[in-house]
């Protein structure tokens, strides 16, 4: 646990989705767990996987490849979900493997280049560097939408 | 912010929550005298709520509110006097106030600005209310003591002050200093810690012991004090008993003669004596006194209002009710996934293993029952509520409508209160604004001219229902119709039943507000109400007649939590559905299907023919079919009367299924009420069939482009 | 030895708050909600000093104070009466129905303290 003043500071989560390495801010990820079968949801959009059994909660699952545009693959038991919480609520990422855990501090962010014709840029807040590999930080905030009942 | 280990923060969120009781019981009190019943105990109940929130107030330094209940509280003090009797409009004008002193509560526990004008509109009427009666605020005066006079006959004051400050201070208690529990002893040990004092008894006045009365007083004290104090200080000490004895405090000189007051000559010598004789506390007569007749004026006052039972009541943190809710609810899954267990292992259903945990299983189900029902609450907030909004919307319209509610003590869970809220507010300002009809249109029709907006709530077959009614124009249906067409909800050419037409209201994008109103301008529409109410696993239903008015009914489940659901497999998915809408399972065989058109098949079954719905192909598991011969259905039959056949493809079980909500996920399923946890831990949907069968309709053309509406909004 | 009180008042919040004062000061504190719920505690109880609301349900303050003088063991029992108000019709009525003394709401807890020291000594 960082304990120092500096609200620099920042741990990262890295992981691999659709060949590609994105990183999550740790506070934010709930917990971290193996596949389990998905019940789908019915007309839900392509990228929303179901929902699954969270130890007595119903989490939804969100395939993060198909959310980022990117290719997915078949799914596989060596597939993990990342369990993130965004106001309050609790979402599962569907991610191909988890990578690591680093400490940096803001200093070590990049902002992300303006690449409004890859809309896959779009969720990334920032960009770090990690031996020698790009990894892009994902904005949570893109990628789980908002409560849809917030209409009500 | 404030320490949260700070007992006064807790102290002080204790008393909102407190306020809230009040204000419910100051509107209950309204309510009563407004229609007439109620007795001189309710107008105490009326005034202690208001004194109680300005008390408390007081005491968190909430100036505003202190200032506005300490007005209202005067005038409903005159009206508990019988100085002042309310009319109509002057009780309307209390329901006001009452509305707004609720406003200032809020504002002051949710650190928001406080409505200041309408505050002192208010206070203003109530002032008129009253003219010349209210007296003006007095400003607390000094209490005078009685019986002061300087008797100084020898004293030479010297021309420079000593030093310290020397009094001389003669007392003498009356008879009724000690009805009233104060203690000469204690005075004088008060008085004598103020400085060097030298205390004389004068017991001059003392008979002999034949003669003596044991409950008067004879006795009287003499203290010199030599104290930095000023008289106010020393007249202090004798606050309480200012006027129940004499009292005499006079600047003394200590170079003057040391004289000892005028006494006569008694037992005990002027010289100083330290000690206050201790004096036998003087028995109190009370014989004509009256013993207060308590037990009588205990019944009286209970029988007022009919004050709730003595009911032990306790107060729980809501999150440990949720606990405790969620713990059970995981309890039963863990039951049902053992069960499951030892089924497969081989475990026969009538072993003793068996035997026992079924055992265990309904001796769960009963803790289930108990704590389901510890979150229940009356309705009866949530009417009042409501009946605020119908004076405000009636208000804002100039209508007269009046509110009439039934079942306030049907309980509902706690969450599910307050999710109705919303819904509820709107509809009921929906029906006054839009169901109701203006004054003369009533009259024109032959009503009366206060509009009536009933609101009820029941338990009826396993459900809650909630009916909002109002006696207005009803929906009108050919303009309804137009509207919908115009926005290219329907297509031009269709017809509809009257009960289809009157489903239009709920479609998205609907609204009839020709112009907007003050009330309704806001846009949200009947299908967010619908929403809603799905949310919490309920249904809603309309009927309506011209000119009589129109019912909207919501059916909501008992608790959140539990449902006694029929497992059923469709497309290698387990689905639930709710156990009381399934009349029975059908084999279908070949004869028994018929096509209206393709695309809308029908079952015969005794007496009609009920439409097929293919669940796996609406839920977009697979393609639908073109043959049915030989698929299972389960005949259901909804509130409304009207009965369908969903397609299956076989029965797990029948059980009772822990709720588990998805209002956490954002992709809102047409069709599915929410989740349950089976044995195995795979998560099975719960569906609503009610919204199955609204979504998919006859599965005609335009309905189908409804439905992916729907998709598209979830 | 701690000075036992009997604090009666029908608001919780109130009764919450006279707690709060007078525990850290070492008082003994026991409540009850209005005059009847108080006499019942009283039975079991030898308080050195009441303090009691007037506006209660069931039975008021003045109903208490006439009720608890009464009784043999408690005429002479020092009883301080909450009020609003420093109006005069008010301390007199009280005064005559038997309290020692009064103390105004909201109430500094530093004068709650002071009043019952100086009739409980």
């Amino acid at each position: 646990m960082v304990e120092q003043a500096s609200s620099k500071d920042l741990e990262l989560l890295t992981f691999r989705v659709a060949e590609q390495e994105y990183s999550l801010d740790i506070m934010s990820v709930r917990e971290i767990r193996g596949w389990t079968r998905t019940t789908p949801m019915p007309h839900a959009p392509a990228y929303m996987r179901g929902v699954i059994n969270l130890r007595g909660t119903v989490l939804p699952v969100m395939d993060l490849a198909l959310r980022l545009n990117l290719p997915s693959q078949e799914t596989s038991d060596r597939n993990v979900i990342i369990v993130v919480h965004l106001n309050g609520v609790l979402t599962g990422l569907l991610v191909d493997a988890v990578s690591d855990i680093v400490a940096m501090t803001a200093d070590d962010l990049q902002a992300p280049p303006d690449m409004a014709s890859d809309p896959s840029m779009a969720v990334v807040r920032a960009l770090t560097v990690i031996d020698d590999r790009m990894i892009r930080v994902l904005d949570l905030s893109a990628v789980v939408p908002a409560r849809a009942d917030d209409a009500a | 912010m404030s320490d949260p280990m700070d007992p006064m923060t807790e102290i002080r969120a204790s008393f909102f929550i407190e306020c809230e009781e009040l204000l419910e019981a100051l509107q209950d009190g309204l309510t009563q005298l407004e229609e007439g019943g109620g007795d001189s105990e309710t107008i105490n109940v009326v005034f202690r709520a208001v004194h109680s929130i300005k008390g408390g107030a007081g005491a968190f330094g909430l100036e505003a509110l202190v200032r506005f209940a300490h007005r209202y509280e005067t005038v409903l003090d005159e009206v508990r006097s019988n100085r002042f009797s309310p009319d109509h409009e002057a009780l309307k004008l209390f329901f006001q106030a009452a509305d707004h002193l609720s406003d200032l509560v809020r504002a002051c526990r949710d650190d928001q600005p406080l409505p200041e004008e309408t505050s002192t509109a208010l206070l203003d009427e109530l002032d008129m209310l009253l003219g010349d009666t209210v007296e003006e605020e007095v400003a607390p005066q000094e209490f005078t003591p009685l019986g002061v006079s300087l008797e100084l006959p020898d004293l030479d004051l010297p021309s420079d002050l000593p030093a310290i400050p020397a009094w001389q201070v003669r007392f003498k208690p009356a008879f009724e200093l000690y009805e009233t529990g104060n203690e000469p002893q204690m005075l004088l040990r008060n008085l004598c810690e103020l400085g060097a004092a030298v205390v004389t008894c004068d017991t001059g006045a003392l008979p002999g012991l034949v003669d003596l009365k044991p409950e008067t007083p004879y006795l009287a004290w003499t203290i010199r004090l030599e104290a930095e104090v000023d008289e106010a200080e020393i007249r202090g000490i004798f606050e309480f008993v200012e006027g129940l004895c004499e009292l005499e405090v006079s600047s003394f000189s200590p170079d003057a003669s040391d004289t000892a007051p005028t006494a006569a000559p008694a037992a005990a010598p002027s010289s100083p004596v330290a000690e206050v004789i201790p004096l036998p506390p003087a028995p109190v007569a009370t014989s004509d006194t009256a013993p207060s007749p308590t037990s009588d004026a205990a019944t009286q006052r209970a029988g007022g209002l009919g004050i709730a039972s003595a009911k032990s009541v306790v107060r729980v943190d809501l999150e440990r009710i949720e606990r405790l809710v969620n713990l059970v609810g995981e309890l039963v899954i863990n039951q049902a996934m053992l069960s499951q267990s030892l089924e497969s292992a081989g475990l026969s259903p009538h072993s003793d293993a068996m035997n026992g945990l079924e055992e265990f299983q309904r001796l769960t189900r009963d803790i289930q029952d108990s704590v389901m029902m510890i979150r229940a609450q009356p309705v009866k907030s949530l009417f009042q509520r409501m009946s605020r909004i119908v004076r405000e919307a009636s208000a804002a319209v100039d209508k007269e409508v009046r509110l009439v509610t039934e079942g306030e003590a049907t309980e509902v869970d706690k969450t599910v209160i307050e999710r109705l809220a919303d819904p509820l507010t709107h509809m009921i300002r929906n029906a006054v604004d839009h169901g109701l009809e203006s004054a003369e249109l009533r009259a024109a029709a032959g009503k009366p001219a206060e509009g009536q907006v009933r609101l009820t709530a029941a338990h009826r077959s396993g459900r809650v229902v909630i009916e909002v009614a109002d006696d207005g124009g009803g929906i009108n249906r050919p303009k309804v119709l137009e509207i919908a067409v115009a926005k290219g909800l329907v297509p031009g050419d269709v017809t509809l039943s009257d009960n289809e037409i009157d489903n239009l209201l709920f479609l998205p994008g609907f609204s009839t507000a020709g112009k907007v109103s003050n009330l309704s301008g806001r846009g949200v529409g009947m299908d967010v109400v619908k929403t809603s109410i799905q949310q919490l696993g309920g249904r809603i239903s309309i009927t309506s007649e011209r000119n009589r008015g129109t019912t909207f009914t919501i059916s909501l489940p008992l608790t959140l939590a539990v449902l006694d659901g029929m497992v059923v497999d469709v497309a290698g998915e387990t689905l639930v559905l709710p156990l009381n809408v399934v009349v029975e399972t059908l084999s279908l065989g070949r004869d028994d299907v018929q096509m209206l058109r393709p695309g809308a098949h029908v079952v015969r079954v005794r007496g009609g023919f009920v439409p097929i719905y293919d669940l796996g192909a609406m839920l977009g598991y697979r393609a639908t079919r073109s043959d049915y011969s030989g698929c299972i259905v389960l005949l259901i039959s909804l509130d409304d009367g009207s009965r369908a056949a969903l397609v299956i493809d076989g029965i797990q079980d029948q059980r009772q299924v822990v709720i588990k909500g998805l209002d956490d996920s954002f992709y809102r399923a047409p069709g599915i009420a929410a989740a349950t946890i089976l044995g195995d831990g795979q998560i099975a949907l719960i569906l609503d069939p009610a919204d199955i069968i609204a979504g998919a309709g006859p599965i005609r053309g335009p309905d189908r482009s409804l439905m992916e509406k729907r998709v598209e909004h979830g | 030895m701690k000075i036992t009180v009997l604090a009666v008042d029908d608001s919780r919040t109130m009764r919450d708050m006279i707690r709060l004062a007078l525990t850290p000061a070492g008082f003994s504190v026991h409540v009850a909600e209005d005059g009847v719920d108080g006499l019942e505690v009283l039975e079991g109880l030898e308080p050195d000093a009441i303090i009691t609301d007037i506006n209660m349900p069931r039975m008021d303050g003045f109903g208490f104070i006439d009720a608890v003088r009464s009784q043999e063991d408690h005429r002479a029992t020092p009883i301080l009466v909450l009020t609003t108000e420093s109006a005069p019709e008010l301390k007199m009525r009280a005064r005559s129905a038997g309290a020692t003394g009064w103390i105004v709401k909201p109430f500094d807890p530093a004068k709650l303290i002071k009043a019952l020291q100086m009739v409980t000594g």
